[in-house]
């Protein structure tokens, strides 16, 4: 969201919740590879994909986000066996909704990465952020008083 | 309101080659409830994490923000300073700067500014932390091992020699598994048998051993400590309480169709059949597909002839509750099918085998007595091509991408044994490389080039024919001579990848412990915990978790006990304190969470939330929830949070991310 | 229709003096013809004041939670589409089903006072319903109307003449199917827009919001003793929308928690005092479960799982919505 004033670029802001046990892992891997990508991707640590409540993502989106991406564990692979299968359903349904009002369908995504797929991680978050770049500023779900 | 002490990492260079540590400590420090801020080379050496228990006690911190690695890394060592500077543990948070933001952005100028924020979120939730007390719950001196292979055995024998009980479930027959089948080991050549068998007979007969054979999981609820489990026993038809193992039922029975599963489809078997002389327990089972009773209703020969009238038509699958606190999966594993390869050949020619065939064939105890012969004509062959990485190693999709680690040296041992034994027979194996590290590997494997005179070609097989006259064809490239070869051989012998048994994936959604995607059990950290799936009370033995030889799978399986013996020798297990929690006032008992929750935590009960209003609202056991948050989400009136992961604390971190 | 109120009185009546129910949960009179509205009756002599005519269209199903928690049962006089929102409470643990003795009436669709006024008629002194028309003495002059014309929104996706629960049944054959149309016309409709459009058409609804919480507080599905915006744990709580912002909030939240449990009784729209068509968020989402999850109606029945309370293996992946949305 914040325009950088120096050169006047659109920097986008995304949040990234990742579920404790394979993305975070994954995001770490990456960290471990140096495997680059975007500084104005923000984790928030969830145990579980399941974890993530809309609130959060409309929160975010309210403050200021201009993309919010949900990671956890591969289908069939949830450390608590059926979390991400949960949080498919719930985050199909919001985004659904969310298209529905009007909203760009690109703010919002779902990425499934293993602890073992720090590559992914980063390419996920690269290509994200790439995404939310092109689509410019959160303008449909801000809230002015928080900028 | 809190007094929350922020302690930046350098990490050596690891942070402070591109994260200005110094300002972020400066940053961080006009926070709400920062009162102290430092940073320091090792936070996570002695002297770090004196600094941090000296402030915790100077300044009367009330909560810790640690920016350093990943909180996967280190949360547990930080979490055990606060302790013992008598700040409850859960007052601690990480700001992962080191993964998240050193190690991934090279410029200084953007790195410390997401390192500034990354601190600033931690702060933030900190703000909201709370003291958290573990529960404890107590532990079932009793522990299950699953597989009754080489891996499970001695798995058993370990726990059960520092005085616990063990129960062992194998699907099969018979305890024993792959090893049983082998002929001779490497790098020593001893028999198979010889060292396993013993070891069968000691798990029988240690009394503080149950086996459960023709058995398998049928449900796992509980947690570390206090697993509840349905083993489902099989209907054998047999009652093994009355059967001596006399074996002449075996001997009586008809019924002569059935394929012999130990010896892999080599000869037949009877419809009622002990699947090899040694087995564990000694008692016959009836394949039911095979048997003529169960077909047509006529026969009961084996019924008639049984003096100890152990033979029970009628009998049912049996379901058997037991408990434990802690699950060691030993489930092993399978050669792969090879029906994707039809360049070998495989299931054209029935002179093209795989090796662990050919260990049967080699063995005296086998189909052919002992006899190496063919299976189209019972000759014995004088020409014999090894190839090896079959379906190892494959990145086209049809295989594994992984090197199933035991083919190198079993193929050697299989060349070295037919060259000694045979010595007018001419043995070729090809290879993509040959890898030997283990103990003795590389000079036995040197052996059976230089002494044994076994022709080793680097290449791969492309296509196995046969020339219509019995004799088979096999081109090949040779690598280093650089030209296309080919060879008529008697037999061809495939180093079959070996992959997890099917049922692990199944297992797997029960015990809810993780998998990679080549179903092998993931261990909870590969280099420090490789013996403990990320799963608390659930440990893994053996390849279940990943290729191994027997040497490594024992040592293995012996860790797998030490973790296990060490579990069970406490009394009391801490609880993981960062669990769901209902509000009573709020909770409407509408029991959508008790829906959502993978381990049966939440229960209704009536419970008075006001004076004299009685409301049947959800009630967490937090000795059973894993906190994963699933229920929170469901809830519609915010009734229900997770401790730890308030709502409100991931909300101050996003507010903060996105300030 | 008088003939139908004095049935239902008479059963009543049977009921409070056989001692089987304590009390009568229905419609009363209001202060004009057309606004009947819930109402408890507690003796003989109160039920006087019940009235079961062509304005009956609130559903009274959210007031039986208080009711069954009172000693002795209460009689529930359900229409047809009151039984789903009466089920669903039962399922939600909301309703105390053995304390409420559910009696089917018949329905054969219910009148929208706006729609009549849309149409021109001010001034009403009294309404004479008939079985398909509905004729309004006004200090104008009289005025007849074609009742199928004049429904309101909900029963143009009415679900059909069955009671889906209930102790005993009054004259259910004289109910009908009242629907026209098909009930995913708008939302398909607006499917098909552009993002831009879509994006308008919402804002200018939704702006128009003035948070009374009149569709929280009819609404059978939103039943929590606490709702989530008035709890302090959720981070969300807010007593009214300061900008545009929290309207979306509110009402994506509001529609997403009610996902799966909401019956598409409609009630929502229909009491909402700005006309802000409510009812097309709830009934996105149930076309979406119906679509990617399969067919799932809330209240069908007291025991089966929402598609939000279960999954499988093969569901669709959150990137549908970029499949599926309009104007790609």
């Amino acid at each position: 969201m914040p325009i950088n004033e120096e050169n006047k670029e659109f920097t986008p802001l995304i949040v990234a919740f990742c579920c404790n046990w394979c993305s975070y892992a994954g995001a770490d891997l990456a960290g471990t590879g140096r495997l680059a990508y975007p500084a104005n991707v923000k984790i928030v640590r969830v145990p579980c994909s399941c974890r993530v409540n809309p609130t959060f993502i409309l929160r975010a989106f309210q403050r200021g986000a201009d993309g919010v991406i949900i990671c956890g564990c591969h289908p069939g692979d949830c450390h608590y066996t059926s979390g991400n299968y949960f949080a498919r359903r719930r985050m199909t349904l919001l985004f659904s909704m969310l298209d529905y009002l009007g909203i760009e369908r690109d703010r919002t995504r779902v990425e499934w990465v293993s602890a073992a797929e720090g590559a992914k991680f980063a390419a996920t978050m690269n290509d994200f952020a790439a995404k939310i770049h092109e689509l410019g500023e959160n303008k449909r779900l801000g809230d002015l008083r928080c900028k | 309101m809190q007094r929350i002490g922020v302690f930046v990492c350098w990490c050596g260079s690891n942070i402070a080659a591109t994260v200005d540590v110094k300002r972020v400590a400066e940053a961080v420090r006009s926070e709400q409830g920062v009162v102290f801020s430092t940073d320091y080379q090792y936070m996570c050496s002695e002297a770090g994490q004196s600094i941090i228990k000296n402030a915790i006690k100077e300044h009367s911190l009330t909560g810790i923000v640690v920016c350093s690695c990943s909180p996967r890394m280190h949360e547990a060592t930080f979490r055990k300073t606060a302790a013992a500077a008598g700040l409850n543990p859960y007052m601690v948070e990480i700001a992962n700067i080191r993964e998240q933001c050193s190690w991934i952005h090279k410029d200084m100028l953007s790195g410390t500014a997401k390192a500034i924020i990354l601190a600033k979120a931690a702060v933030a939730k900190v703000n909201l932390n709370a003291p958290l007390i573990a529960g404890e719950s107590p532990v079932t001196k009793r522990a299950l091992v699953i597989g009754g292979g080489i891996a499970g055995i001695q798995t058993a024998l370990d726990i059960a020699d520092a005085g616990y009980e063990v129960d062992i479930v194998e699907k099969s027959p018979t305890i024993g598994g792959k090893m049983a089948q082998l002929d001779k080991t490497f790098p020593t050549l001893d028999c198979a048998a010889c060292i396993l068998t013993p070891k069968m007979v000691e798990a029988a007969q240690n009394e503080k051993i149950k086996l459960f054979t023709y058995s398998e999981v049928e449900k796992v609820k509980g947690f570390v400590g206090n697993f509840d489990v349905t083993i489902r026993k099989k209907a054998r038809s047999v009652n093994e309480d009355l059967c001596t193992g006399c074996g002449v039922c075996t001997e009586k029975c008809p019924s002569r169709k059935g394929k012999n599963e130990f010896n892999l489809g080599l000869n037949t078997r009877g419809a009622i059949y002990i699947p090899f002389a040694q087995a564990i327990p000694n008692v016959p089972v009836i394949d039911r597909t095979q048997c003529i009773k169960f077909k047509t209703g006529k026969c009961g020969l084996c019924q008639m002839n049984c003096a100890a009238k152990a033979i029970d038509f009628s009998q049912q699958d049996e379901f058997v509750e037991r408990n434990y606190g802690a699950i060691v999966v030993a489930t092993g594993f399978n050669p792969i099918k090879l029906d994707k390869f039809e360049e070998f050949g495989y299931s054209m020619y029935p002179d093209v085998i795989t090796s662990l065939e050919l260990e049967r064939i080699m063995n005296a105890a086998g189909p052919t007595k002992g006899h190496f012969e063919r299976p189209s004509d019972h000759t014995q062959p004088k020409k014999i091509v090894f190839v090896q990485c079959v379906g190892s190693r494959d990145t086209s999709g049809c295989g594994k991408e992984y090197c199933s680690k035991i083919c190198c040296m079993y193929t050697a041992k299989h060349a070295m044994l037919l060259r000694e034994k045979y010595p007018d027979t001419e043995v070729y194996v090809f290879y993509i490389d040959v890898r030997t590290p283990g103990k003795n590997f590389d000079e036995f494997y040197r052996r059976a080039v230089e002494q044994y005179g076994v022709h080793y070609i680097k290449g791969m097989v492309g296509k196995v024919t046969d020339d219509g006259k019995g004799q088979l064809v096999v081109q090949a490239s040779d690598l280093i001579a650089n030209e296309q070869l080919k060879i008529k051989a008697d037999m061809v012998v495939l180093a079959a990848a070996i992959e997890p048994d099917p049922t692990a994936r199944s297992l797997g959604t029960m015990l809810t412990a993780s998998m990679d995607t080549n179903d092998f059990f993931t261990e909870a950290h590969p280099k420090l915990r490789p013996v403990e799936s990320p799963t608390a009370g659930v440990f893994l033995s053996g390849v279940c978790q990943g290729p191994k030889d027997i040497p490594e799978t024992v040592s293995q399986a012996g860790a797998a006990a030490a973790k296990v013996i060490g579990l069970l020798a406490k009394d009391k297990l801490t609880c993981n304190p960062c669990v769901a929690n209902s509000d009573t006032l709020v909770c409407n008992g509408c029991r959508q969470c008790e829906k959502v929750c993978p381990y049966g935590a939440i229960s209704y009960e009536d419970k008075e939330v006001l004076r004299g209003d009685i409301r049947n609202v959800a009630v967490v056991n937090p000795a059973v929830c894993q906190g994963c948050g699933a229920c929170t989400v469901t809830c519609p009136s915010g009734a229900m949070d997770l401790k730890g992961f308030t709502s409100r604390q991931i909300m101050a971190e996003v507010d903060a991310i996105c300030r | 229709m008088q003939v139908m109120t004095d049935v239902l009185v008479k059963r009543a009546k049977e009921l409070l003096s056989s001692g089987e129910v304590a009390r009568v949960f229905g419609w009363g009179h209001g202060e004009f013809g057309y606004d009947t509205t819930p109402a408890l009756f507690e003796d003989e002599e109160s039920l006087g004041g019940f009235v079961y005519d062509g304005f009956c269209g609130a559903n009274i199903s959210k007031y039986l939670i208080a009711e069954s928690k009172k000693e002795g049962k209460t009689l529930a006089f359900l229409k047809p589409c009151d039984t789903y929102s009466f089920n669903q409470l039962v399922k939600d643990n909301r309703i105390n089903k053995d304390n409420i003795y559910a009696v089917g009436i018949p329905c054969a669709g219910k009148v929208d006072i706006d729609k009549l006024k849309e149409q021109g008629v001010s001034g009403i002194i009294s309404i004479e319903e008939g079985d398909k028309e509905i004729t309004v003495k006004t200090v104008y002059g009289d005025k007849t109307f074609v009742k199928a014309d004049v429904l309101l929104d909900k029963c143009y996706a009415c679900k059909g003449k069955e009671h889906k629960a209930g102790d005993e049944f009054i004259s259910p054959e004289l109910s009908e199917d009242t629907t026209n149309g098909d009930k995913y016309e708008l939302v398909t409709k607006l499917e098909n827009m552009t993002p831009d459009e879509r994006f308008a058409f919402w804002r200018s609804q939704l702006s128009k919001c003035i948070r009374c919480n009149a569709c929280r507080n009819v609404c059978p599905a939103c039943s929590c003793l606490k709702c989530i915006f008035d709890n302090d744990n959720s981070g969300i709580a807010s007593k009214a929308n300061a900008d545009d912002f929290e309207e979306n909030m509110f009402h994506i939240i509001r529609a997403f928690h009610v996902c799966g449990r909401c019956t598409d009784c409609g009630e929502c729209s229909r009491v909402c005092p700005q006309h802000i068509p409510l009812h097309l968020l709830n009934r996105k989402f149930i076309k979406d479960m119906n679509e990617l999850y399969g067919e799932y109606q809330a209240g069908e029945d007291d025991s089966s799982r929402p598609p939000l309370l279960t999954y499988t293996k093969t569901d669709a992946e959150p990137s549908i919505v970029h499949e599926r949305g309009g104007d790609k």
